[in-house]
């Protein structure tokens, strides 16, 4: 298995091996030693951790995070990266992800559309790391492409996709193909998992952007 | 090239800038921001000072989004639907328990109330507590229902008046916001919160539904079944528009209930004609 990133690390809760991050808990979550359990089946980032995919972190990243929600996985990857961006469209979500960015100063919350990356370029920093997509909207392929400007060259898109967003009539599998097809426009596809095992019709993409 | 970057200006100016600011691509702002902002001198202090300004203004655009009057219309009546419920669930409750003590036990709301006013012999205190709490979530849904009355006409119209203004409230509850509501066309209208046969439907295992919510309404549920799908889709067809106009415009316009109503006519007609014999089209309905 690829090594975890520095800031995340499996630990012992009640007997069990969990992937944890160290911070301020968020949703409940179990704590031991100021480390956090990482819930791999309320999250598709930890679900591709847990999977063993190779995101190619390593700690202290500037990251792009675009579907934060509630916060619950953006808040684990506060804890490991560096200066983390979080964009998500909808209120209700922000004002959780709000509480969770106050106790946590290098995450900044922004109520924006992933649609348009115009709308918070003035913000963003250009060369992020990495950017995490986990967008619940038809399209997802095209987000990924429209954010690329942000990206670092040889930095990572960590992407899942969710298959009944973009047709809930057909396949995951013929989806899945479609948003692979079309994000390969822009993105090396380096890895592709069914996330199956925590989240039904998921796939996690990492990918890199074309030269 | 920092013109365009979020810290330049005053406190305000940053928080309007992150609001309502933008630019085609991103820059090394942090570089950018210690080279020209007098109270930025580090990497430390950028990441700061960004800090402070997303959180405060996001909190704000949160506020001004959440306080929107059709997300107030569509808690009140998310609220209404869960009081309700409530009130029935713990009106069962009640009327179970009293059984124990009351031989003649009624049911429901009413009986809550009767029990207040004259409770039965060896009644226990923690009942009579519980049926006031009935009556008074009872009460909590009646003043719902009548904040969701005043404020639906305010925020749709159109809406309102062709649906009533609670069955307005549920659609753009069911919608999520007038905005998605405006932009679903009439056959999604048609079929909001029957969500489960519909995917029961395009997994090809039954007959496509005729109407969600929208049943609630007299013309749908008036109607005779050889026709509902008619009026389902009339219906449907003018609550979109009305939907848009109040989106758009948020001008009233009668004509569209008019013309609703001269629809329903020729619909209801064929009943009188003992014509039952539908339009190509409905016999999948």
């Amino acid at each position: 298995m690829p090594e975890l990133p520095a800031g995340v690390e499996r630990r012992s809760f009640d007997g069990v091996e969990r992937l944890a991050t160290r911070g301020e808990p968020v949703y409940g979550e179990p704590t031991a030693d100021g480390w956090r359990a990482w819930n791999p089946d309320r999250s598709k980032l930890g679900a591709m951790f847990e999977l063993g995919m190779d995101t190619g972190l390593e700690g202290g990243e500037t990251v792009l995070y675009l579907g934060a929600a509630n916060g619950t996985t953006v808040s684990h990857v506060a804890d490991f990266a560096g200066p983390t961006y979080a964009v998500e469209f909808s209120p209700r979500p922000t004002r959780d992800l709000l509480e969770v960015a106050e106790r946590r100063s290098r995450l900044f919350p922004l109520l924006k559309d992933a649609r348009k990356p115009e709308t918070y370029a003035h913000i963003v920093e250009e060369d992020v790391d990495v950017i995490v997509q986990d967008v619940a909207t038809r399209g997802q392929a095209d987000v990924a492409l429209r954010n690329r400007r942000f990206l670092a060259e040889d930095g990572r898109l960590l992407l899942a996709v969710k298959a009944r967003s973009e047709d809930v009539t057909a396949s995951p599998d013929s989806v899945f193909s479609a948003v692979r097809e079309s994000l390969e426009s822009g993105y090396e596809i380096l890895e592709s998992r069914r996330l199956e095992a925590h989240h039904m019709d998921h796939l996690g993409i990492v990918a890199r952007p074309q030269k | 090239m920092s013109g365009d970057g979020w810290f330049v200006g005053t406190q305000n100016d940053r928080l309007e800038r992150i609001r309502y600011g933008s630019a085609a691509q991103p820059a090394d702002w942090p570089t950018l921001a210690i080279e020209s902002a007098t109270d930025i001198d580090d990497e430390t202090m950028y990441y700061d000072r960004l800090h402070e300004a997303t959180v405060s203004a996001t909190r704000a655009a949160v506020q001004a989004r959440e306080r929107a009057d059709d997300n107030q219309l569509i808690h009140a009546i998310r609220a209404l639907k869960d009081c309700r419920r409530t009130a029935n669930e713990l009106a069962e409750r009640l009327s179970e328990w009293a059984g124990t003590v009351d031989p003649e036990a009624g049911t429901g709301i009413d009986y809550a109330e009767r029990l207040i006013e004259e409770p039965p012999a060896d009644c226990p205190e923690p009942m009579i507590s519980l049926a006031t709490r009935v009556v008074d979530l009872a009460q909590q849904a009646e003043d719902l229902e009548a904040y969701v009355e005043r404020q639906a006409p305010v925020v749709a119209p159109n809406l309102s008046a062709l649906a009533g203004p609670v069955l307005a409230a549920r659609l753009l509850s069911l919608a999520g916001s007038l905005d998605s509501l405006a932009k679903k066309p009439s056959g999604t209208v048609q079929v909001l919160g029957a969500e489960e046969a519909l995917f029961a439907h395009l997994r090809g295992h039954a007959p496509s539904p005729k109407h969600g919510v929208i049943f609630t309404h007299e013309a749908v549920r008036g109607t005779r079944l050889e026709d509902r799908g008619s009026a389902a889709r009339a219906l449907a067809g003018k609550l979109a528009i009305a939907a848009r106009v109040d989106h758009y415009s948020g001008e009233y316009r009668p004509e569209l209930e008019a013309e609703f109503e001269e629809r329903m006519a020729t619909i209801r007609a064929r009943a009188d004609e003992g014509d039952d014999k539908t339009e190509s089209g409905d016999s999948h309905a």
